[in-house]
C-alpha cells in the first residue's frame, strides 16, 4: 500500500512539530521553574556581597567570580587542546586503525561519570601534584571532562567543510597548516563553537567534579591556587543540606543568566568573525 | 568592533596573569584547612566566619567531600582537621586523634498529611526491617509504606541501624537518598513515605514522629530520654599546630557550642 | 615546520586517550583487588549489596544502568533528532538562530536542579497516575532524556546544516517533497554528525550522577517494570563514596571498573550500528 508523499509529509510535519514543541516546552518549564523560585531574591546586594551565615544571608559574589575563572581555565585548556586534536583527526591523517582507536577512546571518555573525574582529579591534582583544592585543579579536571565534546563536534565541523576548499588552497601551493588555518578552520568555526558552548554549559553546571577538586570555600578567590565555590556547588550545598531554598534558587537563577550572557557573547563574537564568509 | 574585542581580551589576559601571579607568591600566613562531613560543613563555615572576625591573620578553609574524604585528608595531610560524622571510626583512623565537637539528633519523619504521629521502638524496627509493609497496620491509610533511608556508611544511617534496627537488615525494598535535604524533599512529596533526618532540619514540610511517646527534640536527646543521635568528630593527625589547636578549642568553647545549639545541633558535652 | 606541527597535533590527539588510560589505571588499581577477593562471578552476578557486612553483588545495578540508559536514549534520541530536523529543515529560518542557543541554555542547568524538579514534580505525577513509588526508572529516563537533549539537538542541527545545499536542491528539483528530501538525502548525509551527537548524549546519560541519585530511588533490588525504583552503577559509586572506607571503598571502585566495560561495550555497539547502511 503506497502512501502518497504528500500524506507522509503531513504526518512527518506533525511528528516533528510535536517533538519541537515538547523540547521547547521542557526548556521553558525548567527555566521557568528556576526563575520563578529565584528571581525575586536577586538584588544588587545579592550579586555583590560575600557569602554569609552558611549562605542564608549576604550574596554570592565569591561564587560568581569562582565560576567565571573556573570556566575560563577549563575552556582555556580544553578548547585549544580539543581543536588541535580534531584538526589532527580530520586533516592530518587518513582514516585507519589509529584514528578509530583514538576516536573510540574519546567516545568512551565522554561516558566516564563525573564522580570518577572528581576522584581522579582529587588524587592527581589535589594530592599528588600538590595543587590542593584550587581553581587550577578544578579547571584541569573540568577540561578533561569537556574535552570529548569539543573534539567530536570540532572534528565533525572540520569534516563538513567541502573538499574543494582544501584542494583550491593546496593547488595554490599552501602548506597543510596554511590550508587548515586559512581555508578550512574559518568555515568550521560555527560548528566548533557549538562544542565549546556545550563545554561551557557543562563546566558551569558540574558539581561533583568541582567539589572534589576545587573544594567549596566560601571566601572570595584571589588566585588560581585558591579554593573556590562555583554557583552550581553553592546551589548544591544549600539545597542538599536544606539550608535555604530561597537563596539556592536565586543562585540558580543568576547561574542561568550567566550562561545566557556567555553564550550570547560567544555567538555574537562568532558572527562578527565569520561575517561575509558564510557559504 | 575588533578594536573593542582586542582591548577586552588584553584587559582580561592581564587580569588572568595577575590572578596567576598572585598565587605564585602566596604567603603562608596561618591557614587552617578542614575537610570532610558535608552535613557539618555549613556549621564549620559559620564557626570559621566568626573566628576570623576576631583572628584576622588566620584564614580558614572549609571543604566538603564526605566523612571518608575527611578521614583521608587528615591522614594525608591535605587538611589540618578532618570532619567526620560516622558512628564509629574506621580502623585506618586509629592513627588520628578524634575530638567530639557536637552531636546531631535524628528524627523519624513522615508526610505532614499522614495521620500517624508516633511509633513504638518495635513498630519503627518492623517498618524499617520490612515486617510492617502497609500503613493500615499502624492505623493509617490503606497504602504501602515507602521506606526512604540514607546510604550505607553514612553516620546517620549507622546510628539508625544500630539504634532502631538493632543489627537486623534494612528492608530490601527501601529507597535511598544521600543527604538530609533530599530525604526531607522526598518525604515531603510522598504521602506514603517514611524516612529520617537531622532534628535540626525538621520543618513544616515534614512531620517528625515521637518515639515511645518521646518527642524528637534536642532537649530530649540531652536529657537522655530520646535515643537517636550521632556524634561529629574533628580528626587530627599527631600533634595539631598551635593555630589548629586554638581553633578546636574555640569550637569547644561555650559560645561556639551555644551557637551550634541555636543552629539545630547538640553540644558535645 | 609542517612536520613539527603535525607531531604537535598528534600529541594533542593522543591526550584524550592518555587521560582515559590514566583514569582506567586509577580505577583498576583501586578496584581489581576487591574483585579478586570477592570473586568475579559473585561480584557481577551477586544480588546482595550490603557492603558493611562484606557482601558485594552488583547485578541489580548493572540491570539498573541498562534500563535507565536505554530509557533515556529511547526518549531522548528520537525527540532530539526530530527537534533538530524540525529546526534545521522545517522551521522558519529565523527560529534556529534563537532556539538553538535557547536549547543550549539547558546544558548549563545544574543536574541537582533537574533532580529537585524530578522529586517535586515528576515523581509525584508518576506515583499518582501510574503507580509505584514515583522515584523510578521512568522518572530517571525522562529527566535524563531532557538533560541530553541540548547535546543531541545542537550537534544534529550542525550536522544537518552542514549538508551542501545542492543535495536538497537537486532532490527538490526531481520532485521530492521536503520530507522525502530530508529523510532520503539529507539525513543519510548528516549521519556521521548526528551519530556523534547521539554518542555524546549517551555518554552523558551513562555518566550522570546527581540527578539520577535523586530520582531513581536507588533501591538495591532488581527492577521488574519501568515503575520500579532502581540503582545505577554510577549512582552506586556516588551515593556511598562520601563515607566509604577500606573494602567498601574498593568495592565502589570495582563498580567503576564494571562501568568502564559497560561504557566500552555501549560504544562498540554504537559503532556497529553506525556502520550499517541506511
Amino acid at each position: 500500500m503506497r502512501i502518497s508523499p504528500k500524506i507522509t509529509e503531513r504526518i512527518a510535519k506533525l511528528f516533528l512539530w510535536s517533538a519541537a514543541i515538547f523540547t521547547i516546552g521542557a526548556l521553558i518549564f525548567v527555566i521557568g521553574f528556576v526563575l520563578a523560585g529565584g528571581l525575586t531574591h536577586i538584588s544588587w546586594s545579592f550579586l555583590t556581597e560575600p557569602i554569609l551565615d552558611m549562605g542564608r544571608e549576604g550574596g554570592i559574589l565569591p561564587a560568581i567570580v569562582g565560576t567565571i575563572f573556573m570556566v575560563f581555565v577549563a575552556v582555556g585548556i580544553a578548547a585549544p587542546l580539543g581543536v588541535a586534536s580534531a584538526i589532527y583527526l580530520a586533516e592530518y591523517t587518513r582514516e585507519g586503525k589509529v584514528t578509530q582507536a583514538i576516536r573510540f577512546g574519546i567516545n568512551c571518555l565522554a561516558g566516564v561519570p563525573s564522580i570518577i573525574f572528581g576522584l581522579f582529579g582529587f588524587i592527581l591534582f589535589v594530592v599528588m601534584l600538590g595543587f590542593g583544592w584550587s581553581i587550577l585543579s578544578g579547571g584541569l579536571s573540568l577540561a578533561a571532562m569537556i574535552l570529548p565534546t569539543i573534539i567530536r563536534t570540532a572534528e565533525e565541523a572540520l569534516r563538513a567543510v567541502p573538499a574543494s576548499y582544501r584542494d583550491v588552497a593546496a593547488s595554490l601551493g599552501a602548506t597543510r597548516w596554511q590550508v587548515v588555518t586559512k581555508s578550512v578552520l574559518p568555515y568550521a568555526l560555527p560548528g566548533i563553537l557549538t562544542g565549546v558552548i556545550l563545554g561551557i554549559g557543562r563546566s558551569i553546571e558540574e558539581t561533583a567534579v568541582v567539589i572534589f577538586t576545587a573544594g567549596s570555600a566560601v571566601q572570595m578567590p584571589t588566585s588560581i591556587f585558591d579554593s573556590a565555590r562555583t554557583m552550581a556547588v553553592h546551589f548544591y550545598i544549600l539545597a542538599r543540606e536544606g539550608i535555604s531554598n530561597d537563596m539556592a534558587y536565586a543562585t540558580a537563577a543568576v547561574l542561568i543568566c550567566t550562561i545566557l550572557i556567555i553564550n550570547v557573547s560567544a555567538y555574537t563574537m562568532m558572527h562578527r568573525l565569520t561575517k561575509g564568509r558564510r557559504s | 568592533m575588533s578594536k573593542w574585542l582586542s582591548m577586552f581580551l588584553c584587559v582580561f589576559a592581564s587580569l588572568m596573569v595577575m590572578f596567576v601571579a598572585q598565587g605564585c607568591k602566596r604567603n603562608s600566613n596561618a591557614m587552617i584547612t578542614l575537610a570532610g562531613s558535608t552535613a557539618f560543613q555549613p556549621f564549620a563555615e559559620k564557626l570559621a566566619e566568626k573566628y576570623m572576625e576576631t583572628n584576622k591573620d588566620v584564614r580558614i578553609n572549609v571543604q566538603g567531600g564526605g566523612s571518608a574524604v575527611g578521614v583521608q585528608s587528615a591522614l594525608s595531610g591535605a587538611a589540618n582537621i578532618g570532619m567526620a560524622d560516622l558512628l564509629k571510626l574506621p580502623p585506618d583512623a586509629s592513627a588520628l586523634t578524634s575530638t567530639t565537637v557536637a552531636k546531631d539528633g535524628i528524627a523519624i519523619v513522615v508526610h505532614p498529611g499522614n495521620p500517624i504521629r508516633e511509633l513504638t521502638s518495635s513498630q519503627a524496627h518492623d517498618v524499617f526491617a520490612g515486617k510492617i509493609v502497609d500503613w493500615k497496620e499502624l492505623g493509617g491509610a490503606d497504602a504501602p509504606i515507602h521506606v526512604i533511608s540514607r546510604e550505607e556508611g553514612s553516620g546517620t544511617r549507622r546510628s539508625f541501624d544500630t539504634l532502631v534496627l538493632g543489627g537486623e537488615k534494612l528492608t530490601p525494598n527501601a529507597l535511598f537518598q544521600n543527604s538530609n535535604g533530599t530525604i526531607r524533599e522526598a518525604v515531603a512529596n510522598d504521602g506514603q513515605a517514611i524516612g529520617y533526618v537531622s532534628i535540626g532540619l525538621v520543618n513544616d514540610k515534614v512531620k517528625a514522629v515521637s518515639l515511645n511517646g518521646v518527642a524528637p527534640s534536642n532537649e530530649n536527646v540531652k536529657k537522655g530520654v530520646y535515643p537517636l543521635s550521632r556524634p561529629v568528630f574533628f580528626l587530627t593527625k599527631g600533634e595539631p599546630t598551635a593555630g589548629t589547636k586554638k581553633f578546636i578549642d574555640y569550637v569547644l568553647s561555650e559560645d561556639s557550642q551555644k551557637l551550634l545549639e541555636k543552629e539545630g545541633l547538640i553540644a558535645a558535652k | 615546520m609542517d612536520k613539527f606541527i603535525s607531531r604537535l597535533l598528534f600529541l594533542a590527539a593522543c591526550s584524550s586517550t592518555a587521560i582515559l588510560a590514566l583514569i582506567a589505571l586509577f580505577i583498576f588499581k583501586e578496584g581489581v583487588p576487591i574483585m579478586a577477593k570477592t570473586g568475579l562471578g559473585h561480584f557481577i552476578f551477586g544480588r546482595e549489596w550490603f557492603p558493611l557486612s562484606g557482601q558485594f553483588g552488583i547485578y541489580a545495578f548493572i540491570i539498573g544502568s541498562l534500563w535507565v540508559t536505554f530509557g533515556a536514549l529511547i526518549f531522548g534520541v528520537p525527540l532530539g533528532v526530530s527537534c533538530a530536523i524540525f529546526l534545521a529543515e522545517f522551521a522558519p529560518r529565523k527560529w534556529v538562530g534563537i532556539l538553538k542557543p535557547a536549547i543550549e541554555l539547558l546544558a548549563g542547568i545544574p543536574s541537582v536542579v533537574y533532580g529537585f524538579l524530578g522529586v517535586m514534580w515528576l515523581a509525584p505525577l508518576i506515583r499518582n497516575h501510574l503507580g509505584g513509588p514515583g522515584l523510578s526508572i521512568l522518572a530517571a529516563s525522562i529527566v535524563l532524556a531532557i538533560m541530553i537533549l541540548p547535546t543531541i539537538v545542537s550537534v544534529s542541527i550542525d550536522a544537518i546544516q552542514a549538508v551542501p545545499k545542492n543535495y536538497k536542491e537537486g532532490s527538490l528539483a526531481l520532485g521530492a517533497t521536503t520530507w522525502q528530501s530530508t529523510w532520503r538525502v539529507i539525513l543519510p548525509a548528516a549521519k556521521s554528525g548526528i551519530l556523534a551527537g547521539v554518542i555524546l548524549g549517551m555518554g552523558r546519560a551513562v555518566g550522570e550522577t546527581m540527578a539520577v541519585i535523586m530520582i531513581s530511588g536507588n533501591a538495591t533490588t532488581i527492577p521488574h517494570s519501568p515503575l520500579d525504583s532502581v540503582r545505577t552503577l554510577t549512582a552506586n559509586i556516588a551515593i556511598e563514596m562520601g563515607y566509604a572506607i577500606g573494602d567498601h571503598r574498593e568495592a565502589l571502585f570495582a563498580t567503576g571498573v564494571v562501568l568502564f566495560f559497560f561504557i566500552m561495550i555501549l560504544n562498540t555497539v554504537a559503532l556497529r550500528f553506525a556502520r550499517r547502511k541506511f
